[in-house]
């Protein structure tokens, strides 16, 4: 009888496995009181940059408050769809990049010059809608970071404002400030200072669809429904610069496609948060993990 | 008085004792530091155990703690090695005493003092005990390579059944001997650049620098290190169980020279990989690896083999159901070999599969998805490394009967229902997008926890068991004081 249960419970558990995801469950709807539009000025100065602290410098530039919302992204694509800067090729939103100088080293694919994919509109995963004419938002996601967004079509959207990713360096400083924290809130990390694999946010359901994005900014004090959240702004008030998403930077290194991200995300564990852990994957990549803000020079 | 005497005596003096002592220290370190990630840090249990233990985690030094972690484990799997190969083969009793005494302090200091360091704050004291137990450790190597050399005519194989030079030279003992030369080799590859990152805590994890274009020769040389130490531990631990299970015949003088054959090539490629001769460095492992997997195959077709006659040998003409009943009749005796083949599905497969598909499909994966499936495959080959002592322990330690049947079997369902999941996990790029995965990964995760935590749990009962043992009188540990294993070769 005994092995029988076993199995049964083993069977059961692993039956589990198959449930289908509901990708389009009830999203809790918070105002954060954060503006997406908001920019840091992050001044020159040198910066402790790694996990080995190596002083670096940067110039004066500046930096979103937050990372890109779907509201923000939607309304760059009914712009840029009305001027051209982008096109609907199938399921697929395309736009052109100058491509990358080739050096043939081992693992390195080429990156043309030509239209790459921005997003993918048929992955269910996708919250931004397209109707054949314009783009919207899926209800409740406003004020969510934008994902499923490859490095083209981060980039895209930053070079179409005439501002850019961050550097991975700019991105690093502005999340660190100049001590040597591993956090940008401080030393420590608790489930109430960011969004991450099961920290228990009021967004997640470790039980079906696991971790979803938070809204941007949501991690700043406040408290929503009950759940208090800790004040997790960077030292230049910059907000989710650990977890929620990964952000998306700038650099083309030299005989590598692949494109740096920082930050880790709602999908990793606490040890992928700290300022210094770079991720990266080919820039045609995009993931409901995955996000981006821009930065520009300081007029 | 001599209650304590003779306990110390079975413990660090008995090569059941030794063991004995390892498997606990590893169990116990398991135990602990397992509960510092994964499902267990999701749970709340790393909070836990981070406050009422008094641990100093600084988020800077994880890596540096992980990699003193690794090495407390590994070298005392190196000390388990050491003492079943110095009990099995025939040597000086200088030599044997010489090299468990070095090994047995190396390991315990290092483990020790390594963990104290990497954990509970950083008393400089600590760290210098901790780099002497590894130094203890890679001279009782080079004891252990002047202990078995195997042109001493003492050592000649006398009987024709095993692989032998027309001399008379053991090439079973070669194969030993080329395992253990390498190893010492190998640990510099680890012990120079060690020194190098270690100095100025600017360590790192091989799996987060994989994708770098450009690594300097340090950074090969730890790659190269960590790869080969563990397949040099599987090496010896085949040519272990081999031992044990009295490998021999015409199987044997094949496999013996390929492994000697196998283990040297596979080395030279890894060692070259921090050389100019990098870029055909994988094309030299692949030469390596393929006549030591051989190797390992011709033991699991004797072995195999042997189970069968021996367990058929009442009947006249078994039938194909007779011989599998046979087969499987002691999965203790069963159980190594089987490990090895299931290896295959969930490294040795794995790993050629991306090897092969790297460009096409994985490094088209995020580097995060990239590193669960290498530090997945190789917590894979860990575990069925351990599987595998576990086996010959339950054998060393006279279980019998239903015991041994749950013990054996226990092993073999929880640690492949674990390895099954794991395996699956690290694959599930292939079949499932992040959005849809969670009821896959839960389902995956409920299967890996709860095999290794039944397997735990068997080995805690094991220990458990032999502690209680140990304050009788005429225990178990008193039958097992005096007896070597050589003693206990599968005739």
């Amino acid at each position: 009888m005994k092995p029988n249960l076993v199995i049964l419970l083993l069977i059961a558990m692993l039956a589990s496995a198959c449930t289908p995801v509901d990708l389009n469950a009830a999203m809790p709807s918070f105002d954060t009181g954060v503006n997406p539009d908001a920019w840091a000025k992050i001044p020159a100065g040198d910066f402790y940059s790694g996990q080995f602290n190596d002083p670096q410098a940067t110039i004066a530039y500046e930096i979103m408050v937050t990372d890109v919302t779907t509201m923000q992204y939607a309304a760059f694509l009914n712009e840029a769809l009305q001027e051209g800067f982008i096109k609907v090729d199938g399921d697929k939103i395309m736009g052109y990049y100058p491509g990358d100088e080739f050096h043939g080293v081992k693992h390195e694919i080429p990156i043309n010059s030509g239209d790459w994919v921005f997003i993918p509109l048929n992955d269910p995963a996708q919250r931004i809608e397209f109707d054949g004419t314009s783009f919207t938002v899926q209800a409740g996601y406003e004020n969510h970071p934008m994902t499923m967004v490859s490095w083209f079509g981060a980039r895209g959207y930053c070079d179409y404002y005439g501002w850019r990713l961050p550097s991975e360096f700019e991105w690093e400083k502005a999340a660190r400030g100049t001590d040597t924290r591993p956090f940008p809130w401080g030393n420590d990390i608790q489930r109430e200072n960011a969004n991450f694999y099961a920290s228990r946010d009021p967004f997640e359901n470790m039980a079906s669809f696991g971790s979803r994005t938070s809204p941007v900014g949501f991690y700043n004090g406040n408290t929503y429904d009950g759940y208090q959240t800790l004040d997790s702004a960077s030292p230049y008030g910059l907000y989710d610069m650990a977890g929620n998403v990964w952000q998306w930077t700038g650099n083309v290194y030299e005989g590598m496609h692949y494109r740096f991200m920082r930050g880790g995300s709602k999908d990793t564990y606490e040890m992928d948060l700290r300022i210094w852990v770079r991720n990266n994957a080919t820039p045609t990549y995009f993931s409901p993990g995955v996000g981006f803000r821009c930065s520009r020079d300081t007029n | 008085m001599h209650f304590i005497k003779d306990r110390f005596n079975y413990l660090f003096k008995s090569t059941k004792g030794l063991i004995l002592v390892a498997i606990a220290m590893i169990a116990i370190i398991t135990a602990l530091f397992g509960m510092l990630s994964g499902p267990m840090a999701e749970m709340g249990v790393r909070d836990f155990v981070v406050r009422v233990f008094k641990m100093d985690i600084v988020q800077a030094e994880r890596e540096g703690r992980i990699v003193i972690l690794y090495h407390s484990i590994a070298m005392a799997v190196i000390a388990i090695e050491t003492y079943m190969v110095t009990s099995l083969l025939k040597m000086k009793e200088f030599y044997k005493k010489a090299v468990r005494s070095l090994i047995t302090v190396g390991y315990l200091t290092a483990m020790i003092f390594g963990l104290l360091f990497a954990y509970w704050g950083h008393n400089w004291a600590f760290h210098g005990l901790y780099i002497t137990g590894l130094v203890l450790i890679f001279f009782a190597g080079i004891l252990l390579i002047i202990a078995l050399w195997p042109w001493n005519p003492d050592y000649y194989q006398q009987d024709a059944d095993f692989a032998r030079t027309k001399k008379g030279v053991d090439i079973e003992r070669i194969a030993f001997f080329a395992t253990a030369v390498t190893t010492v080799i190998s640990a510099l590859f680890g012990a120079v650049p060690g020194s190098f990152f270690g100095n100025g805590f600017e360590t790192f994890l091989a799996e987060n620098i994989i994708r770098l274009p450009e690594k300097t020769t340090m950074e090969y040389a730890v790659i190269g290190h960590l790869h080969i130490m563990l397949a040099l531990i599987a090496v010896m631990l085949t040519l272990i169980i081999g031992r044990w299970l009295n490998f021999k015949g015409i199987l044997h003088k094949i496999a013996m020279p390929l492994m000697i054959l196998g283990t040297i090539v596979l080395n030279l490629g890894v060692w070259g990989v921090s050389t100019p001769l990098e870029p055909i460095a994988h094309m030299i492992i692949y030469v390596g690896a393929t006549p030591s997997m051989l190797a390992a195959l011709l033991l699991l077709i004797w072995s195999w083999g042997k189970l069968i006659r021996d367990g058929t040998a009442h009947l006249k003409k078994p039938n194909f159901l007779q011989k599998l009943a046979a087969l499987v009749r002691d999965p203790l005796k069963f159980g190594p070999t089987w490990q090895m083949l299931y290896m295959n599905f969930t490294t040795s497969g794995i790993g050629i599969f991306m090897a092969i598909r790297l460009d096409e499909i994985f490094r088209v994966w995020p580097a995060r998805e990239e590193r669960i499936e290498l530090t997945g495959h190789w917590h894979a080959l860990s575990a069925i490394i351990a599987t595998i002592i576990l086996f010959y322990y339950g054998d060393m330690i006279g279980l019998k009967g239903k015991i041994r049947q749950i013990y054996g079997w226990a092993i073999i369902f929880f640690s492949d229902l674990a390895l099954a999941g794991v395996t699956i996990f690290e694959m599930k790029r292939l079949f499932i997008t992040e959005a849809e995965q969670q009821p896959l990964v839960n389902g995956l995760m409920y299967a890996i926890d709860f095999g290794l935590g039944l397997l735990l749990v068997l080995l805690a009962t094991i220990m458990v068991w032999r502690l209680v043992d140990l304050f009788k009188k005429k225990g178990r540990w008193a039958e097992e004081v005096d007896v070597e294993l050589s003693q206990e070769v599968i005739k």
